[in-house]
């Protein structure tokens, strides 16, 4: 399964980005492969408009199964991912990546 | 590098004042932007040279090319803004109205409109006496404040500050809770509030508030002018504290403002207790903030 | 035809709601009288006017609906719009209603129908009366971030119901963007509030290009006369700008605006620059 976070940086020791459409990177965890790959958002962050538009663009072409964030997307961007049976989890607030992995596995974030 | 925002709602409650008082305090440790693009004053008090000028475009016009244009309407009822309409004999666009949509420049069955790039302002990134950078803008008149150049502003003041490795970025942001205000909250670390003891000064302070709410920032007040009207004062320091919002100081009806304003100076650089004070506040502003 | 005066200013916070509200109660003491409250994001003017409410009305906007059964997922919607607002994420097609300008092209122009138009609510209209005076507050709602399709609703909405008041003022929104472009494009007199400061004065230059570009008849109220210098005034003469009137500065007139009161009754000054504004309007206008 492929796993997407919302990160402030690009490795699994970096804090979760709370916010979605202007998040700074995308972190894509492939659990078969062990890899992580990241995604540099920063020329999303800086929109006037239609971050989350944008940003859910590039989160959809990633194709997860799972999105790990803050805040959280707005409705739309959620509907939009959701109808591709992505599953949301929200609250990662100040934690790390790895951190937040394994909250997710032991079940302790909300779903959106 | 954190990025703090100065908003109050309302206009005229000393934001821009405070914010530039805060940026005399900052020195070069920040680099400044004027958000309120529509009606840029930082730059009367912090004395700018406008050393690099950059024309910013924004949205589209219809332009039309009357030699393919056989005048058969279909772009009139194509257009929801009333843009583009029969006048001296020849279809014409009206830029003010046009809203850069493009629904004319698809229904044209001779492909005489076509949409083209739109200035709508410029850019301006200067020194200022405070020996920091600043960046600020004008807005051309009548132009489309949507956010576009609010966000252009910000985001050129954040690249200097990341590349002259500065610790903040401090924004005069607009009055109101529309786009050019959710522009410039997007990406900070902090909001100053600013506000006034009026009826309309809190009512304005809640719904800047409302839109905060939705952005989880932290946040501190100010509230000017308090000895207008100190039952205000009151109901205005229980409203921040149900809404978890720290109250920073209060500052009196001070004639002191103006009369530095008028030598293009700020409150921290002319005789006055707000010296003192401002830098308090600048200090514990700066300990709210993500290290 | 009734005669509009839109009350307006480069910078915010010189007095332009203490003026609509002032000028507005003090009209209708003798004519019917009309008080718009334009400024949509920030509408402060029901703070002064304890009228009693007669009709509240929702307004809407109207922004594409996907349909997904009728949607064939050609993805034209998505190359149409200029704003991002439609975008396709594989066999989804997401609207953002934030980004949208209901231009109708998507919506018209998607070969399967399926993106209706539906309405969405961005603000609501309340209406008021007090003796002569018929008053209407447009108020965005939080969330909404583009204020000039509520304030050309509200004018459209002026036209069609209170088209036979005589006298109306239009209170705008501060600066000289397309808001305030909005809110004074119909107008027959513009006024610009502004304070003798060098704020004052470089916000009114901004306004007052903008109104010569709208072609606008403009005339200036000082507000707040006394502090700052004489700045502004001697801008206004050089441009031959009328000054209606110049209210000084008050402590009074504050600390009563503070607690949401008419001040022209209690305050000579502001009577008398009431009567300055109304006769002026008069001489130049006849309506």
């Amino acid at each position: 399964m492929k796993i997407a976070f919302t990160s402030s940086g690009t490795s699994w020791t970096s804090l979760i980005d709370p916010r979605f459409g202007r998040t700074e990177f995308i972190v894509l965890y492939d659990e078969e492969k062990q890899l992580i790959s990241a995604i540099d958002n920063s020329h999303v962050k800086n929109v006037a408009h239609g971050a989350g538009s944008a940003t859910a663009q590039i989160v959809f072409e990633l194709n997860p199964s799972v999105l790990i964030t803050g805040n959280g997307p707005g409705e739309t961007a959620s509907t939009a991912l959701k109808h591709h049976h992505m599953r949301i989890f929200v609250d990662a607030h100040d934690m790390t990546l790895k951190q937040a992995y394994e909250q997710y596995k032991n079940g302790k974030l909300k779903e959106v | 590098m954190n990025e703090i925002v100065i908003l109050s709602g309302k206009g005229g409650t000393g934001k821009t004042s405070i914010t530039a008082s805060l940026a005399v305090l900052a020195g070069n440790d920040a680099v400044i932007a004027d958000c309120d693009v529509d009606a840029a004053n930082m730059h009367l008090l912090l004395n700018p040279d406008f050393g690099t000028t950059i024309e910013f475009f924004s949205g589209e016009l219809a332009v039309i090319n009357q030699k393919q244009c056989t005048r058969c309407r279909k772009c009139e009822d194509a257009c929801r803004f009333n843009a583009i309409g029969y006048a001296d004999k020849k279809m014409q666009v009206i830029p003010i109205d046009c809203e850069g949509c493009g629904y004319c420049e698809i229904v044209c069955p001779t492909r005489a409109i076509t949409m083209s790039e739109r200035k709508s302002g410029n850019v301006f990134i200067s020194n200022t006496k405070a020996g920091s950078k600043m960046v600020h803008a004008r807005l051309d008149i009548g132009a489309e404040n949507s956010g576009k150049l609010v966000a252009r502003v910000k985001n050129e003041a954040r690249s200097l500050a990341v590349a002259g490795n500065k610790a903040f970025v401090i924004i005069d942001g607009a009055p109101g809770i529309g786009c050019p205000v959710v522009s410039s909250l997007a990406g900070a670390n902090y909001v100053l509030l600013v506000t006034e003891p009026t009826m309309s000064g809190l009512h304005d302070l809640k719904r800047i508030c409302a839109v905060i709410r939705k952005f989880r920032i932290k946040a501190g007040c100010i509230i000017n002018k308090w000895d207008l009207n100190e039952k205000k004062t009151t109901e205005i320091k229980q409203f921040l504290q149900n809404e978890q919002i720290e109250q920073l100081t209060d500052i009196p009806y001070d004639i002191r403002f103006t009369n530095a304003m008028t030598k293009g100076k700020t409150i921290v650089e002319v005789p006055s207790p707000y010296r003192q004070i401002l830098h308090r506040i600048w200090n514990e502003i700066k300990s709210q903030l993500p290290k | 035809m009734p005669f509009k005066i839109a009350i307006a200013s480069g910078k915010g916070g010189t007095g332009k709601t203490l003026l609509a509200t002032n000028l507005a109660d003090y009209i209708s003491q003798g004519v019917d009288t009309l008080l718009v409250d334009l400024d949509v994001e920030e509408p402060n003017d029901f703070i002064f006017i304890e009228g009693t409410n007669v009709n509240s009305v929702d307004q809407v906007k109207m922004i594409p609906s996907w349909n997904e059964r009728q949607c064939t997922l050609c993805g034209n919607c998505a190359r149409t719009c200029k704003y991002n607002a439609v975008i396709q994420l594989g066999t989804f097609i997401a609207v953002f209603n934030e980004l949208c300008h209901s231009c109708y092209a998507c919506s018209e122009l998607c070969p399967a129908n399926a993106l209706p138009m539906k309405a969405f609510k961005m603000g609501e209209t309340r209406t008021f009366s007090k003796g002569r005076l018929t008053f209407i507050e447009s108020r965005l709602e939080i969330g909404e971030e583009q204020a000039v399709p509520l304030i050309r609703k509200t004018i459209i909405m002026a036209d069609e119901i209170f088209h036979s008041i005589p006298f109306q003022i239009y209170d705008c929104p501060p600066g000289t963007s397309c808001p305030v472009v909005a809110a004074t494009r119909h107008a027959d007199l513009v006024i610009l509030v502004t304070e003798p400061t060098p704020f004052g004065l470089n916000d009114l230059k901004l306004a007052v290009e903008t109104m010569q570009d709208l072609g606008k008849p403009v005339g200036v109220v000082i507000n707040r006369d006394g502090i700052g210098n004489s700045e502004v005034e001697d801008f206004c003469t050089r441009e031959q700008l009328p000054v209606l009137a110049k209210i000084p500065f008050d402590r009074e007139i504050a600390q009563r605006y503070s607690k949401g009161e008419l001040v022209y009754n209690e305050v000579t000054n502001v009577k008398n620059a009431l009567r300055k504004i109304a006769s002026f309007v008069e001489k130049h206008f006849n309506p």
